[in-house]
């Protein structure tokens, strides 16, 4: 295969990873955050008490979570078809992807939520903050360094996931990788794949733990 | 300043007969189950005034229910049966719109201070205000005096994780009183701070009640805390009041154990072990009686040893002393050591009449 070739594939590739990642994870927080917060907040004498949804909500987070994505993909083709109007394609794989990421933000959102130190919801109790206030003003403003964390592991996992997605031809890196590369033999295809993925990823992460670090104002020299 | 004002202008009478800012009416609060087996009594029949515009401590062990004594009062926790009234007020009838609105008239400082990682000072002061629904321009007049007032103004845009201890308790200090409470409640504000931050901290808290005319109510586990500033003090146990009064009253009259042993640690009193394993409640022949002088008011300033030695004809040992300032009246004591003969406890004891001490024997050593 001619450089140029190469070059032309792994560009439409790339676009398509962006579209499938950028998209599935950008609804799937959109969608997660919300329910990571209530997971979070509605446990047993917590901000707004609702344990039994909130063992609801958690039992369907681990079924989501446990089904193998793969899976998930080809159970949900009704769901997506109904969605998008077809099954195949860079679209229709964005269906399964956000559904995928919609459990995997919650969990690790809630994880970021309950970091949050107890003595703050209880301080802002005290200044007479509505529990509305005490998730913006106080729960999302203090996870904010461990919720881009939470972010930037997402996007790396959706990468990965996106590859699989070849399998209902959404394209994208990881298919590329698996029809050129690996189907027909053509290693130079899969290293620049491999090549581009990694630095992806690395820019994800870098960009991501940057940000973390701007806010996070916890460990300043004093 | 403005603070000062509204400060003024709210300052009760002294004519009129004040209702206390916070009072407890047979206080229970239990924790657990509905069945009686796993229920935790943390307060036990709690009746206690807070008066208006004291300092008032309450002081006891960890575990005694200071804690949950002091929630009552802005409703984070919710008393079992018995009434908490604030400023007239019951805490308990009151829907949530409610107990925002009276939490927003009383301050709260906490042990580990509980500020925002990701706000500044400026902004951690600004965040009662915030919550109130104050327009910016009105949060930035009414942060920026309050910082003065604590004395941080040159650290209004630090992270409390740039700030020490006594400056984090001082912008928390800050936040509670931004709202212009009536009230200021603070859950062993000074525990988590060294002793010379403490006295600064304490400082600020005697000021800020004198200068505004607040009411403080304090929990601590330290007499040093009380000591210093309180005018008032409830001595809590288990669940109860043991002791309450005027503190130097208290502490002077101490009767219940805990009060004792509160008092001895903090005022260094405490026998040294060796001592005290050797202490024997009845005296055989030879042996040496151990008494604890307490002296308070006009006698702390009597040369009362030199005298104790030439009224008694006896050797006098000194085992332990102290002089203490106790809501700011000179207070000492000092246990000493002299022949269990009957003559000698005799003259003893006419002296210390004489002389107006209240006495305590220990024990007696060989």
């Amino acid at each position: 295969m001619s450089l140029d070739m190469l070059f032309n594939l792994l560009l439409k590739a790339l676009g398509q990873t962006l579209q499938m990642v950028a998209v599935a994870g950008l609804i799937g927080a959109l969608i997660g955050l919300p329910i990571g917060v209530f997971l979070a907040t509605s446990g047993k004498g917590e901000l707004f008490p609702a344990p039994a949804l909130n063992r609801i909500i958690g039992a369907i987070v681990n079924a989501a979570r446990s089904t193998p994505f793969i899976i998930l993909v080809v159970a949900i083709i009704p769901f997506t078809r109904l969605v998008t109007g077809t099954s195949i394609g860079t679209y229709a794989a964005i269906v399964p992807l956000t559904v995928a990421t919609i459990p995997f933000v919650a969990r690790l959102a809630e994880a970021a939520i309950r970091e949050v130190d107890k003595g703050l919801i209880e301080a802002a109790r005290a200044m007479g903050a509505t529990p509305l206030q005490i998730v913006f003003k106080v729960l999302l403003a203090e996870a904010k360094p461990g919720l881009t964390l939470a972010l930037t592991l997402t996007l790396v996992s959706l990468v990965g996931y996106s590859a699989m997605v070849g399998a209902v031809g959404g394209g994208g890196l990881g298919d590329l990788g698996i029809r050129y590369g690996y189907q027909r033999f053509m290693p130079d295809v899969m290293l620049a794949v491999v090549v581009v993925l990694i630095v992806l990823v690395q820019a994800i992460q870098s960009l991501g733990d940057a940000l973390a670090r701007r806010f996070d104002k916890r460990n300043r020299k004093t | 300043m403005t603070i000062l004002h509204t400060a003024v202008e709210t300052a009760p009478s002294p004519l009129v007969t004040e209702r206390p800012m916070v009072a407890f009416e047979a206080v229970t609060k239990r924790f657990g189950g509905a069945d009686d087996k796993s229920q935790f009594t943390a307060l036990d029949g709690i009746d206690l005034s807070v008066a208006r515009g004291a300092i008032t401590g309450i002081i006891g062990r960890s575990g005694a229910g200071k804690s949950t004594l002091i929630r009552l009062v802005n409703g984070l926790e919710k008393a079992t049966s018995g009434r908490v009234v604030v400023d007239g007020v019951e805490v308990g009838g009151l829907s949530e719109n409610g107990l925002r609105d009276l939490r927003r008239q009383v301050g709260m400082i906490f042990q580990h201070f509980n500020l925002l990682s990701s706000r500044t000072a400026f902004e951690n002061v600004a965040l009662p205000l915030e919550i109130a629904g104050l327009s910016a321009t009105a949060i930035r007049d009414k942060v920026a005096p309050l910082i003065d007032l604590v004395g941080l103004g040159d650290k209004s845009d630090r992270y409390p994780a740039e700030l020490s201890g006594g400056q984090k308790q001082r912008i928390g200090i800050a936040r509670a009183l931004a709202t212009s409470p009536k009230l200021l409640l603070s859950d062993e504000a000074t525990s988590a701070l060294d002793p010379e931050t403490t006295q600064s901290i304490l400082a600020l808290l005697k000021r800020i009640n004198a200068e505004l005319g607040l009411t403080v109510l304090l929990i601590t586990h330290e007499m040093e805390v009380v000591k210093t500033i309180a005018s008032d003090v409830a001595v809590i146990d288990r669940g109860k009041i043991v002791e309450a009064g005027r503190t130097f009253d208290v502490f002077t009259g101490a009767k219940h154990e805990t009060t004792r042993s509160l008092l001895s640690a903090a005022l260094g009193t405490n026998l040294p072990e060796w001592i005290r394993s050797n202490l024997k409640p009845q005296p055989s022949v030879g042996d040496r009686v151990l008494v604890r002088l307490i002296f308070f008011g006009s006698t702390a300033f009597q040369p009362l040893t030199a005298r104790l030695v030439t009224e008694l004809a006896a050797d006098v040992n000194i085992l332990a002393g102290t002089i203490e300032e106790i809501a700011g009246e000179p207070y000492g004591s000092l246990v000493v050591a002299y022949p269990a003969d009957p003559a000698v406890t005799e003259r003893a004891e006419r002296f210390y009449a004489a002389a107006g001490l209240s006495t305590e024997v220990l024990g007696y050593v060989a």
